[in-house]
C-alpha cells in the first residue's frame, strides 16, 4: 500500500504544481467551467426526470400507471427518449428559413440556461455572486421569448405563427406583473443580489420569509411564472386542440428535444426562484424551533433549496393535472386587467409599510 | 489586456450588427440584427461597468420594445424593395456624413496619439459598488423634478395612445367576464325528465 | 428638504388631472358634462394655487431644476385663461360632431402641464421634458377626430417634424451639456460668461436650439407644420394650438436664449433677425392668397412670431416685457379669433373659409362688430390692443439702433393689414352666403363678447398689463 499512498501523494504535488503555474486567468476560467458543469449536469438530469415524474405523477392523479416499462418502474424512459431524439432526422421545412430555424431552439435554450448563473444554491455556492443579480434574472427570461418567436416565424408555418405570436404576447404580458412583483420583493429585501434577498429573510424562525408579507405578490409571481413558462393551465401557445403543438410543430428530433429542454430548464428556475424570493431560499423551515436549534434539519443548506424547488415543481404538475386549459382572453385580461394592478397596489402598500415602519419593516430596513 | 480584447470583439459584432440593420433585406433579419446590436452595446457598457444600464438596455429594448417591433414586422408584409428607391438618391448625403464621422474619429485619435488626454480612465470601482443604488439614489433626489415629469409623460402617451386607438364599434360583442364567472348551474342546465318510448 | 411650495400650481394640476382622469374613466357620455365642469374646476384650482404662492423674488426649488419667480406666474395665469376659454369655445362644437370626449379635456390640462413646466423651468432637461409633454399632447390632439383623414395627415406631419425638432433642441442642449457640464440655467450662464465659455462647440449647440425654438414658434423657415396642423385640426383644437403654446414658445425662448445663453446675445441675434424677416415677409405675403381661415390664421400666426422675435432682437429688459405683452395681447386675440370661428360652426358646416363671413353683419351685427375689433387688433389699427403690441416692440427695435429693421417691420404690417381687411370688407360690404342663425349657446356667445370687448379695453387702457409686463421681466 505504501507505493500506492506514496504514488498518490506524488500525483497531488504534481497536480498542484501545475495547478499553480497556470496563468491566473486559466485558473479562473477552469473553476469557473468546473462551477458550471455542478450546476448544469445536475440540472440537465433534473429535467430529465421532470419529464418522467411529470408522466407519472399525472397519470396516477388521473388513474392510470404511466411510463413504467424502460428500467424499474420506468427510471431509464428519459434516457430512452432522449436517445430517440438524437438519432432522429432534422427536418427543414420547405420554404422555412433555414438559419433562423436551426438558430430559434439554441436562441431558446441559451438564456434558459445562462439564468442561473445567478441563481444562489446555498449559502456559499453561487457560479456569479452580481450585485444586480435580480435585474440580470429579469433580463434573461425577457430574452427567452426570442426561441420562440423565432421558432414560429422560420418555420413558415400558420401554426407555428399562430402559436408564437400568442405566446409572445403572453410572455410580454406576464413580464410585467412578475417584474412588478419583484419590485416589491427588492423593496423587502434592500439589494439586487440574490444572495442577499436569501440573507434578508433570514431571522428567528420561518415567519420572516417574505412569504408573509408579500403573500399577493408571491401568488402573482408563481402563477405568473406558471403563465410565462406557458404551461398549463395557461399553455394556449401549444393548444394542441387548436394549433396542434404551437409554435414548435414544424420541429422534430433533437430541435424539438432543445425547445424540450429549455421549457423545464425555466420551469425548474421558477421554482428555484420563488423559493429564493418568497420561501428563504437556502434557509430552513425549522430554524428557531426549539429543540431542533443545533441539528442539521434548522440548520440552511441546499438540501432545504431543493425540497422547496421539489414542491413547486410538483405544484407545476398537480396544475396541468387538474385545471381545463384558460381561454386566450382570459389569459391576457388576468395578466394586464388583474395581476398587474394587484401588484402595483401591493407596492404602495408595501411603500406605506416600509415608511411608517410597520410590520416586518418595524426594524426599518 | 482581456477587457480590451473583449472590447474590440463586442465592438466589432456591434458594427456588423449595425451594419446589418440597414443592409438586410428581409425586415425580420434587419430587427434581429438591431436586436444583436443591442445586446452588443450593453456588453460594452457592462465592460464600464455600467451593469444597471446594460441590463435595463437587454431588459427593456431587447425584452420588450424589439419583441413587439418583431411583432409588426411580422405580421406586416414589408417591401423592402420599394423602401430603397430612394436609397441611390440620397446616399451622397450619407457617404458625406459618414466621411465627416470619420474625420471626426480620425481628429480624436491623431489627438491622443498626440499624448494629449482628454479624459483620464477612471478609477475601477470596488466590487461592493452598486450602480444601481447609486443612480437610484440621484434619480430620487436631484432629479427627482425630472423623473415625474418623466412619468407624467408616459402617463399621456397612455391616454393619448388609447383615444387614437380605442374606439367602441357598433355591435361589437364582448363578454363580460364578471357575469360568466357568476353563472350558475341552475342558469345553464335544466333537467328533463324524458318519457321512455316504446318503440 | 425639497421645498415643494414653488410648485404647489404644478402639482396640483397633475394631481387633478389623474381625478379627472378616473373620474371620466367611470361616467357615460351624457354624463361627460361632468368633466367638462371638473377641468374647469382643475383650472380654478390651479390658478388659485399660483395666485395663493405667488412670488415676487426667483425661488428655486427642486435642486435647482425648478423656479418661480414673477414673470413665471403671469405666464402661468394667462395659460390658465387661454385654455379655459378653449375650453369653453370648445364645448358646443365638440357635443355637436360627437367629439366631446373626457380625453380633449384631459389632454388640454396636461399640455397646459407641460406649459406651466416649460415656463418654471430652471434646467434644460425639466425645458425638454415640458416640451415633450406639450407637444405629445398636442399631436395627440391633432389627431382626436379619428374620423378625419386631413387630421390623421396633419398629426403624422405635425408629429415628425416635431419629433425631428425635438431632437434638435435635444442635440442642442447636449452639446452645451458637454462644454459647461450642467444643465442648470442659472449655472450655465455662469459658465458660458466664462473666459472661453462660448467657443466654436457652445456655437453649434446654440445654433440647433435656435432652430428648436424656431421650430416651436413656428418662424420661417421652420413653419412648415402650421399652416397644414392648423387647417387640418379641427378647430378646438387649432385654437388650443394657437394660444396656449405660443406662451410655452415664449417661455423657452426666454429661459434659453436669454436666461442661459444671454451672454451670447450678439450670437444669436443675427439669426433672430433672419427668422423673424423670413417669418415677416412670407407669413403676411402669403397669407393674402388664402381663401381658408384658419390657414390664413395660420400665416399671420407666423407673421405676429416674427413680431414677438423682434423682442427677442433688441434684447433689453424693456424689449422683452413688449415681447411678453406682445406674447399675451397675441394669445388674447387668436383664442377670440378662433373663437369666432367656432361660433359659426354648426352641425355638419365648419365655419372656416372665407367666404363664410361673407354678410356676417346681416346675420349678427354684433358679432361681425366682434370679428371686426379681432381683425382690427391683429392688423394693429388704433386703440385695440395688437397696436400696442406692435408699436412696443417697434419702439424697442428703435431703441436697440435696428432702425431699418423697425421701418420693415412697419411695412410688413401695413402688408399683413389688407388681408384682415378683406375678412372685415366681407362681412360689411357682402351678401351672406348662408342665412343660417347662430347656434352657439349663450354661454359662449358672453365669453366670446368679453374677450373681443377685452381687445378693445386692453388697448384702449394698456397701462395695467404694460405695467405688469414691466414688473415682472
Amino acid at each position: 500500500m505504501d507505493w500506492l499512498t506514496g504514488m498518490l501523494a506524488d500525483t497531488e504535488l504534481r497536480l498542484t504544481a501545475v495547478w499553480a503555474a497556470l496563468p491566473e486567468f486559466v485558473r479562473f476560467v477552469l473553476v469557473d467551467l468546473f462551477k458550471i458543469l455542478v450546476v448544469v449536469v445536475p440540472l440537465f438530469i433534473a429535467v430529465a426526470y421532470f419529464t418522467y415524474w411529470e408522466r407519472r405523477i399525472i397519470g396516477w392523479i388521473q388513474n392510470r400507471l404511466g411510463p413504467n416499462r424502460v428500467g424499474w418502474e420506468g427510471v431509464l424512459q428519459p434516457f430512452a427518449d432522449l436517445i430517440k431524439m438524437l438519432f432522429k432526422q432534422v427536418i427543414v421545412p420547405g420554404n422555412a428559413n433555414r438559419f433562423l430555424f436551426l438558430l430559434a431552439p439554441i436562441v431558446a435554450l441559451i438564456p434558459a440556461l445562462a439564468v442561473w448563473a445567478a441563481v444562489p444554491m446555498s449559502e456559499s455556492f453561487v457560479i456569479a455572486d452580481i450585485n444586480a443579480g435580480l435585474l440580470y434574472v429579469l433580463a434573461l427570461t425577457s430574452m427567452g421569448v426570442y426561441g420562440v418567436i423565432l421558432a414560429g416565424w422560420a418555420s413558415n408555418s400558420k401554426y407555428a405563427f399562430l402559436g408564437a405570436m400568442r405566446c409572445a404576447a403572453q410572455i410580454v404580458a406576464y413580464e410585467i406583473a412578475m417584474g412588478f412583483a419583484l419590485v416589491g420583493v427588492l423593496m423587502a429585501g434592500g439589494s439586487l443580489n440574490l444572495g442577499d434577498i436569501v440573507r434578508a429573510q433570514e431571522g428567528t424562525s420561518v415567519l420572516s420569509w417574505f412569504l408573509w408579507p408579500l403573500f399577493p405578490l408571491f401568488l402573482v409571481y408563481f402563477i405568473s411564472g406558471v403563465a410565462e413558462t406557458n404551461r398549463s393551465p395557461f399553455d394556449v401557445a401549444e393548444g394542441e386542440s387548436e394549433i396542434v403543438a404551437g409554435f414548435h410543430v414544424e420541429y422534430g428530433g433533437i430541435g424539438f428535444g432543445l425547445f424540450f429542454v429549455a421549457e423545464y430548464a425555466n420551469m425548474i428556475l421558477i421554482t428555484a426562484l420563488t423559493a429564493t424570493f418568497f420561501l428563504g431560499g437556502w434557509l430552513s423551515p425549522f430554524a428557531g424551533v426549539p429543540g431542533l436549534a443545533e441539528t442539521w434539519i434548522a440548520a440552511p443548506s441546499f438540501g432545504w433549496l431543493a425540497a422547496k424547488m421539489a414542491f413547486f415543481s410538483f405544484c407545476f404538475l398537480w396544475f396541468r393535472a387538474t385545471f381545463p386549459r384558460y381561454r386566450y382572453d382570459q389569459i391576457m385580461r388576468l395578466g394586464w386587467k388583474v395581476f398587474i394592478p394587484i401588484t402595483i397596489v401591493w407596492i404602495a402598500v408595501e411603500g406605506v409599510m416600509a415608511a411608517f415602519e410597520i410590520g416586518p419593516w418595524a426594524a426599518g430596513i | 489586456m482581456i477587457p480590451t480584447i473583449l472590447f474590440y470583439a463586442f465592438a466589432a459584432i456591434l458594427l456588423i450588427a449595425a451594419f446589418g440593420v440597414i443592409t438586410a433585406r428581409n425586415p425580420v433579419h434587419a430587427a434581429l440584427f438591431l436586436v444583436l446590436a443591442f445586446v452588443q452595446s450593453a456588453a460594452l457598457w457592462l465592460l464600464m461597468e455600467a451593469e444597471f444600464l446594460a441590463i435595463v438596455l437587454v431588459l427593456v429594448y431587447v425584452g420588450a420594445v424589439m419583441v413587439l417591433l418583431l411583432f409588426v414586422v411580422m405580421m406586416l408584409d414589408i417591401n423592402v424593395e420599394t423602401m430603397r428607391e430612394g436609397f441611390t438618391r440620397y446616399v451622397w448625403i450619407g457617404g458625406l456624413v459618414a466621411l465627416l464621422v470619420a474625420v471626426e474619429i480620425g481628429h480624436v485619435v491623431w489627438f491622443r496619439s498626440e499624448g494629449m488626454q482628454f479624459l483620464s480612465t477612471p478609477e475601477p470601482f470596488p466590487a461592493d459598488y452598486s450602480n444601481t443604488r447609486e443612480l437610484g439614489s440621484v434619480l430620487y433626489t436631484e432629479h427627482v423634478y425630472a423623473f415625474e415629469i418623466a412619468a407624467v409623460i408616459l402617463l399621456l402617451a397612455i391616454v393619448a395612445a388609447i383615444t387614437l386607438t380605442m374606439r367602441r364599434r357598433p355591435g361589437l360583442k364582448a363578454q363580460n367576464v364578471a357575469k360568466q364567472v357568476a353563472v350558475r348551474r341552475e342558469d345553464r342546465v335544466r333537467l328533463v325528465k324524458v318519457e321512455p318510448t316504446k318503440d | 428638504m425639497i421645498d415643494y411650495y414653488p410648485a404647489a400650481a404644478e402639482i396640483f394640476l397633475a394631481t387633478a388631472i389623474c381625478v379627472v382622469l378616473l373620474v371620466d374613466v367611470f361616467l357615460r357620455d351624457e354624463q361627460r358634462m361632468i368633466t367638462y365642469w371638473l377641468s374647469l374646476a382643475a383650472l380654478l384650482g390651479t390658478a388659485a394655487c399660483s395666485a395663493l404662492f405667488f412670488v415676487d423674488e426667483p425661488v428655486t426649488t427642486f435642486f435647482g431644476s425648478f423656479v418661480a419667480d414673477a414673470a413665471s406666474g403671469v405666464l402661468k395665469l394667462v395659460a390658465y385663461v387661454a385654455v379655459a376659454l378653449v375650453f369653453v369655445y370648445s364645448r358646443d362644437y365638440l357635443a355637436r360632431r360627437n367629439l366631446f370626449k373626457g380625453e380633449f379635456f384631459i389632454l388640454g390640462l396636461f399640455g397646459l402641464l407641460g406649459i406651466m413646466v416649460m415656463v418654471s423651468a430652471h434646467s434644460l432637461l425639466t425645458i425638454y421634458l415640458g416640451l415633450e409633454l406639450l407637444s405629445l399632447s398636442l399631436y395627440a390632439l391633432v389627431a382626436f377626430n379619428r374620423e378625419s383623414a386631413t387630421a390623421a395627415e396633419s398629426a403624422m406631419k405635425f408629429f415628425v417634424l416635431g419629433a425631428i425638432a425635438s431632437g434638435t433642441l435635444l442635440y442642442g442642449i447636449s452639446l452645451l451639456y458637454g462644454v459647461t457640464g450642467t444643465l442648470e440655467i442659472g449655472t450655465l450662464a455662469e459658465r458660458l460668461s466664462g473666459p472661453d465659455g462660448m467657443g466654436i462647440p457652445a456655437l453649434v449647440g446654440l445654433a440647433f436650439i435656435v432652430v428648436g425654438v424656431a421650430f416651436k414658434f413656428g418662424a420661417v423657415p421652420f413653419h412648415m407644420w402650421v399652416p397644414d396642423v392648423y387647417q387640418g385640426a379641427p378647430t378646438p383644437v387649432t385654437l388650443y394650438i394657437g394660444s396656449a403654446p405660443k406662451i410655452a414658445a415664449f417661455a423657452l425662448a426666454w429661459r434659453v436664449l436669454v436666461e442661459g445663453l444671454g451672454d451670447a446675445h450678439a450670437s444669436w441675434q443675427g439669426m433672430l433677425i433672419v427668422l423673424s424677416i423670413l417669418s415677416l415677409a412670407i407669413g403676411n405675403i402669403v397669407a393674402i392668397a388664402q381663401t381658408n381661415l384658419k390657414r390664413m390664421l395660420a400665416y399671420s400666426t407666423i407673421s405676429h412670431v416674427g413680431f414677438i422675435l423682434m423682442g427677442f432682437i433688441a434684447g433689453s429688459d424693456d424689449a422683452l416685457s413688449a415681447a411678453l405683452f406682445y406674447t399675451v395681447s397675441y394669445v388674447i386675440m387668436a383664442a377670440a379669433a378662433f373663437g369666432m370661428i367656432l361660433l359659426l360652426s354648426r352641425e355638419g358646416f365648419e365655419a372656416e373659409q372665407l367666404e363664410d363671413f361673407k354678410g356676417l353683419n346681416a346675420r349678427s351685427p354684433w358679432f361681425a362688430f366682434v370679428m371686426l375689433m379681432i381683425m382690427f387688433s391683429m392688423a394693429g389699427v388704433p386703440p385695440f390692443i395688437g397696436f400696442y403690441a406692435k408699436l412696443l416692440v417697434l419702439g424697442s427695435l428703435i431703441d436697440a439702433g435696428l432702425v431699418w429693421f423697425a421701418v420693415l417691420g412697419v411695412l410688413m404690417a401695413v402688408v399683413g393689414a389688407f388681408y384682415y381687411l378683406r375678412v372685415v370688407w366681407y362681412m360689411y360690404f357682402d351678401d351672406p352666403l348662408d342665412e343660417a342663425p347662430i347656434a352657439a349657446p349663450g354661454g359662449m356667445r358672453v365669453v366670446l363678447s368679453v374677450n373681443g370687448l377685452g381687445l378693445l379695453v386692453l388697448g384702449v387702457f394698456p397701462g395695467y398689463l404694460l405695467e405688469l409686463c414691466m414688473r415682472v421681466l
